[in-house]
């Protein structure tokens, strides 16, 4: 029984398999991170206050019923033109705010039965109780949108020579101050408070009614 | 006499073990890269919506609140959308309670920025995502965070 001696394998080079696999995997995974549009809830309110009463051309509908059929300011449209005709709206300022200044911002039409001023101006939504998630994720991302889309104007014509490269302006100031969450940058923090100041996100919604 | 020593030539050479360190070490890199730590298994469908306007999530300040029909695992409890929360099915009117409870059990200085994020299946009746809402309001946990996937921007 001669047994021929076995080569010792070489180990070398071990390492190297070893240190490429590990460069694949951290190049090929991705840590999931959440992402979502953040809302906040209105307090609960006891006390017996009036409301105030709201003219009805500052107050943009939006209604989902259970088919998932959008009503916009009585009328029925289609998703893909919500976000438009809530920019519409918004950015319409036809009169005066509350103050009694002009919007000079405003790019709108100025229209006399679309809203007076951003500031005045308040998107209410409602939704059946049978409407699908997924179609008021929908609805809510446009009307985000929209608020999104006139902010990001905004911060260009004021904020561009800050940010020259970048292409949009709001969200760079907000990634920065993300990035600097630890070391309060009190002139980006005003700047941002300015341009959520212009268009500030007035946007409701209703209990579906109980049946 | 040459045909012995043959023999003892002939006997296996040790595997080096050299290398074991760093297949141990690579694993450990890998396990602590794509580990997602979480604490409950998920008892319902979940599928989120999408969205193309979303923020990021810190999640050191969120509570999590899952919602959707029971999967296949957990189909005794029904087809109808439930809420989850860490391990358990609880009722809407048990959202309140746990909520505060996850609340307090967060870090002292984060308690007043925690955000609520809502993990629903979008095939769920957004009925139930109201009666959370809610429930959330009446536990003053105002901020809530609808998590979605992310949607390109078209």
């Amino acid at each position: 029984m001669a047994k021929r001696a076995a080569p010792e394998v070489n180990a070398g080079s071990m390492a190297d398999i070893a240190f490429l696999l590990l460069i694949f995997f951290l190049v090929t995974t991705t840590i999931e991170k959440d992402k979502g549009l953040l809302r906040s809830l209105p307090p609960i309110d006891d006390s017996q206050v009036e409301p105030p009463i709201i003219k009805q051309k500052n107050l943009f509908t939006v209604l989902i019923n259970r088919n998932n059929q959008l009503l916009v300011e009585e009328e029925q449209m289609d998703i893909k033109d919500l976000r438009q005709a809530a920019i519409d709206f918004l950015d319409n300022g036809g009169s005066t705010n509350a103050a009694g200044e002009s919007c000079t911002y405003c790019k709108g039409k100025g229209l006399s039965d679309s809203s007076d001023h951003p500031d005045k101006a308040i998107i209410s939504m409602k939704h059946d109780r049978e409407t699908s998630y997924e179609q008021y994720m929908d609805v809510q991302n446009e009307l985000v949108a929209a608020y999104n889309i006139l902010r990001e104007r905004e911060a260009a014509r004021l904020y561009q020579k800050y940010y020259p490269n970048a292409e949009k302006v709001f969200t760079a100031m907000l990634e920065e101050k993300e990035k600097n969450q630890y070391s309060k940058d009190d002139v980006l923090n005003e700047r941002i408070e300015t341009v959520k100041k212009l268009f500030p996100m007035k946007l409701s919604e209703a209990e579906p009614d109980k049946n | 006499m040459s045909k012995f020593r043959n023999k003892d030539k002939g006997e296996l050479p040790a595997i080096s073990t050299a290398s074991l360190p760093d297949i141990v070490f690579m694993l450990l890199f890998f396990f602590m890269v794509a580990t997602v730590m979480r604490d409950s298994s998920l008892m319902i469908e979940n599928s989120l919506p999408s969205a193309d306007q979303v923020e990021k999530l810190k999640k050191d300040r969120t509570v999590f609140i899952y919602g959707g029909k029971p999967n296949a695992q957990y189909k005794q409890f029904g087809t109808e959308p439930r809420i989850q929360f860490n391990d358990a099915f609880i009722g809407v009117e048990d959202v309140r309670a746990s909520v505060i409870q996850a609340i307090s059990e967060l870090n002292e200085d984060l308690q007043s920025k925690v955000v609520i994020g809502l993990k629903v299946d979008k095939d769920t009746n957004a009925g139930l995502v109201s009666d959370i809402k809610q429930e959330l309001r009446k536990a003053n946990a105002l901020k809530v965070m609808y998590i979605a996937n992310t949607k390109t921007e078209n």
